[in-house]
Order: C-alpha cells, then sequence, then structure tokens
C-alpha cells in the first residue's frame, strides 16, 4: 500500500455563443449632459462582472475612461433585447452589439466637436482621457464634457447609437449534420498531477497547469478569476459532485452543503493559469467565451493522471475513493 | 495568471487604452461590503409566499386533490392547482421553435418524477405555506418507473412522457441528431487497431450561492413586475407571457446581480407561477427554493452516456471515429434537445479525423428534469473523448501529448459537421502546455503552428 503519484493531459476545444445561433442581443448607448455614457441592455450579470466588461467595450469604442461608462442591464422595460446569459455568449454577443452602439454615439459626439471646434469630424481623435483632439495639433481639443453640454443645450443633438449583433441560425442538413454551430472557439490544454492512496483510494491534486486560449483577454484580472474558478469547477466535477452518487439509483442524493460533496479550500490544487490571445474575427476586440470551457479538461486530465497513478481506469464520474478501490480489487491478481 | 502575448502577436492590436487593461471591477466593493442588492432584498408589505406540494412519487397517476383542509389553515390566501394555470403545458424552447410543449407548471392527472410539482400554497408566512402545504391530500395510483437510459429504450419500456410518445426527443433527422462524414465502417476496417469504450457521469448540481427564486409585485395598473435571478429577462418573460396567456406588455421583469448561474436559472420555473399568484391574490408573492429545492428540484447537468469507437493506425492517425452519445433528460425536455445537438456539433473533438460517425440521443426517464449547466452538451463529452485520447496513445505506444499534435485540428481542415476550421489554436495551447508541465515532445511538434498548412 502507497501513495502513487500520476499526471495526465487533456486538451479540449469549447464553441463560443448559443449552439447554432439565432441568438440575438442589443444595446443602446447615449450620453448625459454629465459627458458620462449610459450603456442600456437587459443582459444579466451573474457575478462574473459583466457590467464591467460591457463599460471596458463602451470605454474604448468612444474614446473615454472606464470610470466614464455606466451601465444599466436587466429590466425588461428599458432595456433593449438580450437572448439571455448563458452559453459562453454575454461578451461575445453583447460586447459586438456595444460596439456598435458606441461607435454610432462616439461618430456624433465628433460631429459635434467638429461643429465646436471649426474642423471636419473626420480630423478628429479621442485621446482615451476624456478629450477630443485634432489629429496633428493636439492642442486644439475640447472636453467630452463640453461636447456633451454643447449637443443637449446648443445643437440639439443626441449623442446616442444604437447596437445590434445576431448571428444567423443555422439548421443542421437530417441525413448529413452539416451545419455551423458557431462561428469561434475558444481553446485549452491543462495538464495534472495527482496521489492516489491506493489504500483508500483517496485522490489529492497536487497540481493543474492550465494553458487557455481565449481570443482576447479584455480584462486580465476578470479573466484570472474566471479562469481559477472553472479550473476549481473542473476538479470537483472530476472527483466529488453529484446529486445522485449511485446513479440510476435516486437515492442518496445531498439536500445541503454537507451532502453535497464539493472540495473545500483545503482541497484545491495548486493551480497555474496561462492565457493565449488568438483574436476571433467576430468577437468584440477578438474576445471569444471563455466561461463555460474553462472547467472542462480538468475533468479528463485529472481522469488519467488517476490512470497513470494506479493504473485503473474509471470511466463512470465522479472518480470517487469507492470506484478507485473497487476497480484495484477487480485489477489485483488473485 | 501569465498572458503568453508571443503567440498570436501579428494578429492583435495591443496598444489599446481600456480593452487588455486589469481595471478593477466597479461593483466589487458593493459585493464585499454586503451592499449590492440581490432580488430577495425586495420587500413589500403584504407579500405572500408560496411553497410548493410536491410529488413523492417517481411516477403516479393522481386520482384526486383534495385542497379543503390547506386552504382552512391559518394564514392561507390562496392554493393554487392545474386548472388556475391558464396555458398549463409549456415548454420554454418553443420560442425557439423546438416543441412539442411536454411539462405541467402543476402536474394534472399525472407525475413523472419525485419532486414534481402538484400545489401551490400561498400564506402571510413561509411556516404557513410550508404547513398548510402539509395537508394538502393527494391521492396516487403508484405506476411503474423507468431510471435507465438504457432500459427506457427498449421496446415496452414504462413511457414517460406522454407529449412525446415515445421515451426519446424526436429530431427532424429522427430518434437522434446524426452526423454523417466520410466512411467510418471502411475506416475501421482499415485501422491497425479499433478500440470501443464507454463513459458515464452522474447528474451534478449548479451550486449557486443564491438560490433560484423571484418576487411579483402587482403595480395596480394590471401591470406585474417580477423580480427575479434569472439568467434570461425576455426569455422569462415571453415564457410566462405564454404561460399566464398575458399579454408581454403586462410583464416587467427587473434583474440585477445575480449570486451565481452556471446555467441552473434559465429554467423558467418560478416565475410564472409567482405571477399567477399575485394576478389572482392582488398581492406581491415571494418564490424562492430552499436549498433542498435547489439540490434535488431544480434541474442538475444530465447524467449521459457517451460510448467511443476509434480506428487508429500505429503511425498515431485516427482514421476513424463513431461516437453514440446518451443525455438523460429527465422527465421533461426544458434545455436537453438542444444539448444533446451541441454535442452532436461538438464531436469528434478538436481533432481532424476524415471518418466520423455522430448519433445523440435526448432520453427520458423518470428523474429530475435535466437542463442547461456550463459546459452544456459538452463537458461530460471532453471527459469521454479526452480519457478515450489516452487509452488510444498507450495503446499504440506513444506519448498521450505527440499523440494530439499528429491529430489537432488546424485552420482549413474541415470538420465533421462540414465546417472549415478557422481560429484553431490547440496546438499552441500545447506547445506552451509541453514547455509550462515540463513535458517535453519532439522538435517537429514544437515546430507546428495552427495557420493553415503551407501557409
Amino acid at each position: 500500500m502507497a501513495i502513487r503519484r500520476g499526471r495526465g493531459v487533456a486538451a479540449i476545444n469549447y464553441p463560443t455563443g448559443m449552439n447554432l445561433g439565432g441568438d440575438p442581443t442589443q444595446a443602446l448607448v447615449h450620453s448625459t449632459p454629465t459627458g458620462n455614457f449610459m450603456v442600456t441592455l437587459s443582459s444579466v450579470d451573474l457575478g462574473q462582472g459583466m457590467k464591467q466588461i460591457m463599460a471596458q467595450i463602451c470605454a474604448e469604442t468612444i474614446g473615454v475612461p472606464t470610470d466614464r461608462v455606466v451601465v444599466d442591464t436587466a429590466d425588461t422595460d428599458t432595456g433593449p433585447h438580450c437572448m439571455g446569459t448563458f452559453a459562453s455568449r454575454g461578451t461575445h454577443r453583447a460586447g459586438n452589439a456595444v460596439i456598435q452602439a458606441a461607435r454610432e454615439a462616439r461618430q456624433v459626439m465628433l460631429e459635434v466637436a467638429a461643429e465646436e471646434l471649426e474642423v471636419n469630424a473626420s480630423d478628429l481623435e479621442t485621446d482615451g482621457q476624456g478629450n477630443i483632439l485634432v489629429k496633428g495639433a493636439p492642442q486644439k481639443s475640447i472636453s467630452i464634457f463640453d461636447v456633451a453640454l454643447s449637443a443637449h443645450f446648443k445643437r440639439g443633438r443626441s449623442i446616442s447609437g444604437r447596437g445590434m449583433f445576431l448571428i444567423p441560425r443555422s439548421y443542421p442538413e437530417k441525413e448529413t449534420g452539416a451545419m455551423k454551430p458557431s462561428t469561434c472557439y475558444a481553446h485549452a490544454c491543462t495538464v495534472a498531477e495527482v496521489e492516489v492512496d491506493d489504500e483508500t483510494g483517496e485522490v489529492t491534486v497536487l497540481t493543474v497547469k492550465n494553458i487557455f486560449e481565449i481570443g482576447r483577454a479584455l480584462n486580465p484580472k476578470m479573466v484570472e478569476q474566471q479562469l481559477v474558478g472553472g479550473s476549481w469547477m473542473g476538479i470537483s466535477h472530476a472527483l466529488y459532485e453529484t446529486t445522485e452518487p449511485y446513479y440510476p439509483n435516486r437515492d442518496h442524493g445531498g439536500t445541503d452543503f454537507n451532502q453535497y460533496l464539493m472540495p473545500g479550500p483545503g482541497d484545491l490544487a495548486e493551480t497555474e493559469i496561462i492565457v493565449l490571445e488568438r483574436p476571433s474575427a467576430d468577437g468584440p476586440y477578438g474576445a471569444k467565451g471563455p466561461g463555460e470551457m474553462c472547467a472542462n479538461p480538468q475533468i479528463p486530465a485529472v481522469a488519467n493522471a488517476v490512470f497513470d497513478a494506479v493504473g485503473v481506469r474509471i470511466d463512470t464520474l465522479p472518480i470517487t475513493p469507492e470506484r478507485i478501490l473497487r476497480a484495484l480489487k477487480a485489477q489485483a491478481p488473485n | 495568471m501569465e498572458l503568453r502575448k508571443n503567440y498570436f502577436a501579428d494578429m492583435r492590436k495591443d496598444d489599446l487604452h481600456e480593452i487588455g487593461q486589469p481595471r478593477p471591477r466597479s461593483d466589487s466593493p458593493g459585493h464585499v461590503t454586503g451592499k449590492t442588492a440581490f432580488f430577495a432584498d425586495r420587500n413589500f408589505p403584504g407579500m405572500l409566499h408560496l411553497k410548493m406540494v410536491r410529488s413523492p412519487h417517481h411516477h403516479a397517476r393522481i386520482r384526486s386533490i383534495d385542497t379543503s383542509e390547506a386552504e382552512k389553515h391559518p394564514g392561507v390566501v390562496k392554493v393554487l392547482t392545474a386548472r388556475d394555470v391558464p396555458h398549463n403545458v409549456y415548454t420554454i424552447l418553443i420560442l425557439i421553435q423546438i416543441g412539442p410543449e411536454d411539462e405541467t407548471v402543476l402536474a394534472d392527472g399525472k407525475v413523472r418524477w419525485k419532486g414534481e410539482a402538484v400545489v401551490a400554497v400561498l400564506a402571510e408566512t413561509e411556516r404557513a405555506a410550508q404547513e398548510a402545504a402539509a395537508k394538502v391530500k393527494v391521492d396516487y395510483e403508484v405506476l411503474p418507473a423507468v431510471f435507465d437510459m438504457e432500459e427506457a429504450l427498449k421496446p415496452g419500456a414504462p413511457l414517460v412522457n406522454e407529449y412525446h410518445g415515445q421515451n426519446y426527443y424526436l429530431y427532424d433527422s429522427g430518434e437522434c441528431r446524426k452526423v454523417r462524414f466520410g466512411d467510418v465502417e471502411a475506416g475501421f476496417a482499415g485501422a491497425d487497431c479499433v478500440l470501443e469504450q464507454s463513459y458515464q457521469s452522474s447528474p451534478i448540481e449548479h451550486a449557486p450561492t443564491e438560490t433560484t427564486g423571484c418576487v411579483v409585485a402587482p403595480e395596480g395598473n394590471d401591470r406585474f413586475t417580477c423580480y427575479t435571478n434569472t439568467q434570461a429577462m425576455f426569455f422569462t418573460l415571453d415564457n410566462a407571457s405564454i404561460i399566464l396567456q398575458m399579454p408581454g406588455n403586462k410583464l416587467h421583469f427587473v434583474g440585477g446581480t445575480v449570486g451565481g448561474g452556471f446555467g441552473g436559472k434559465v429554467d423558467v420555473i418560478v416565475e410564472p407561477i409567482a405571477i399567477l399568484g399575485a394576478k389572482l391574490t392582488g398581492r406581491p408573492v415571494s418564490f424562492i427554493y430552499s436549498r433542498e429545492e435547489e439540490m434535488q428540484i431544480s434541474s442538475p447537468r444530465a447524467a449521459e452516456k457517451v460510448v467511443i469507437k476509434d480506428g487508429v493506425m500505429k503511425d498515431g492517425r485516427i482514421v476513424a471515429r463513431k461516437v453514440t452519445g446518451y443525455t438523460d433528460a429527465g422527465a421533461y425536455s426544458r434545455h436537453s434537445p438542444y444539448g444533446a445537438q451541441k454535442g452532436a456539433g461538438h464531436y469528434p473533438g478538436p481533432y481532424t479525423i476524415p471518418n466520423v460517425w455522430i448519433d445523440t440521443y435526448c432520453v427520458y426517464t423518470n428523474r429530475t428534469p435535466s437542463s442547461a449547466m456550463r459546459g452544456f452538451g459538452v463537458t461530460i463529452g471532453d471527459f469521454a473523448l479526452e480519457v478515450q485520447m489516452d487509452k488510444l496513445a498507450r495503446l499504440i505506444g506513444m506519448d498521450p501529448l505527440e499523440f494530439r499534435f499528429i491529430n489537432a485540428y488546424r485552420d482549413g481542415d474541415m470538420k465533421a459537421h462540414r465546417q472549415p476550421t478557422e481560429g484553431a489554436a490547440l496546438i499552441e495551447c500545447m506547445q506552451e502546455a509541453s514547455r509550462a508541465a515540463n513535458w517535453p515532445v519532439a522538435e517537429k511538434y514544437m515546430a507546428m503552428s495552427s495557420y493553415a498548412k503551407g501557409a
């Protein structure tokens, strides 16, 4: 009886957005007389930070700092339609709608600034700090606050824009299955290192090294929070979680967090995250949806590492100590 | 976390002002100081609490329902049964033309899983609602139930759901979604080795911090505001509109920050019945799942069975792959026909294989309906595919990482569902994994690229 070490690898891809498309999202952007910009949506922030990302996308597109953008969302009276926050679609779909709306608003903003500065709108650029400058003559400038005031009270213009993103729905061909499930895919490769106690069947995940390719890390800190959390969830799926431990038997299901097993802080592996960015052709600033895929590769990587450690295949999830011990017993020479 | 900017640097603009910047989240201070408002923070004078009477049987005919004792219970304001629901038989994906309507808001004549909602009790307090729910008498005739997908698909198995007429979802392609590419049998015949393996998972709970729920307030003008933690505002509003036969302009849905979704809050379960309760009583209604309901009543990730048969050459090329996937939908469709179909579009994984055959089935059994969850239609498939890849590599005596390089898809490769690969990056992820994990592979693999061959 011994503690045995093993490692395993898995590589995966994952589609961004509702499968087969047909899932629209709209956005509206307008300025207030304060020079701030409102983004109005009906998308839902699940705690992943969607509002922050939409603010950064709007700010980048208009050319203002992110703290000048306020996101108002998840209200069906005020927000235009969004299919919902699921299928790794929030950033990709809503982000594209926000870009389109923000571009339209930016154009009006530049037109008003052009009138104030008596130049052509095409000769203007934003400095990202809240000012509009004449290209090549930055001393000639106007603040976006002043432009907003001018638009509202002097020029009678609405600095606003409408955005819409829709990937046309694909219908699978009946006989061949020819279809377009998604327009872009995120990627991952995970290497997990485990210790398995062949006396108790207990698995300790020592390290997981996750390489994720996500198109574009729009906010690296938020990418990190989602990828680390996903990696933990993958380990939890591999080794702990189920509402029906003896499926298809319906009994013994957990009804609270004492009975439903999940890893605690002490059970979490040393987690390494490395991010690659191959911008997607149709993503907002190249972003893909990493929200779901980041919890997938750890499961097979851990399963393969368990085999590498003790030489038994557990092809049924979760990989519990009971299953490992039964498999070890079955393979033991009589 | 590290960003490896050396990969794909020629495809990116890295000098943007706001994008790519690790700005602090504007909502974080509210979250960590308890200031962020969630739907359940809404409290209205005279608010009622809704509790469900649930089926204790996996499959049963309802002979009769007697709510008289419950109605007399102190604090009870209204007791709802199937006949109170305007359009009681529904299915949420009807909005994207995926029918038939196959589920009841409140059970009508039959229950098909243990935990199914039968009667809704609205009372002044949660306790009164719970106590009154225990006084509802339902007379059941227990029917044979089926829990195993293989059993459910056998002739003569108990029929789970009459609205389908058979224990699987009928796609326009037949009993399963199909993908056919190349000649898989010829591929197996010409392969050096053939390996067929079967993989299985159990249902998994989303385990959000905040359980599913909503608070509904009548606006006094025939409109109802529903404060909810749904993941999809209009999707839920539109389905509520159908179930309640109420024009959409009478409904106002308000969300906010949700305490975790993971796919568990895209079913439309709590909102329609709570709005109905508010309409029939004229009072605000709160319907919030207990943790037990969240774990055993709300949809879990489906159990899946995946059978993979591969033909592989000794040089490492996979020449044929046949995948048969089974998704255990439980008693009702919810999002499962979509999930099973998504699996068909995902297999055979990120590998270029010339001969592919895929069948994915959505199977009905007498268990808690499953539905969407993070990685829907893919997570369990990836477990099966990537364990299979490990087995294949060992079968032909090859390093598992190198084996994946040989088969990895690249730009321009035709996928089994007949879309050319675009934007591939699997090879680069594996190259970086090789370095980061100190798992060396041959130099020729480190020199590969996802860019189109010869480009």
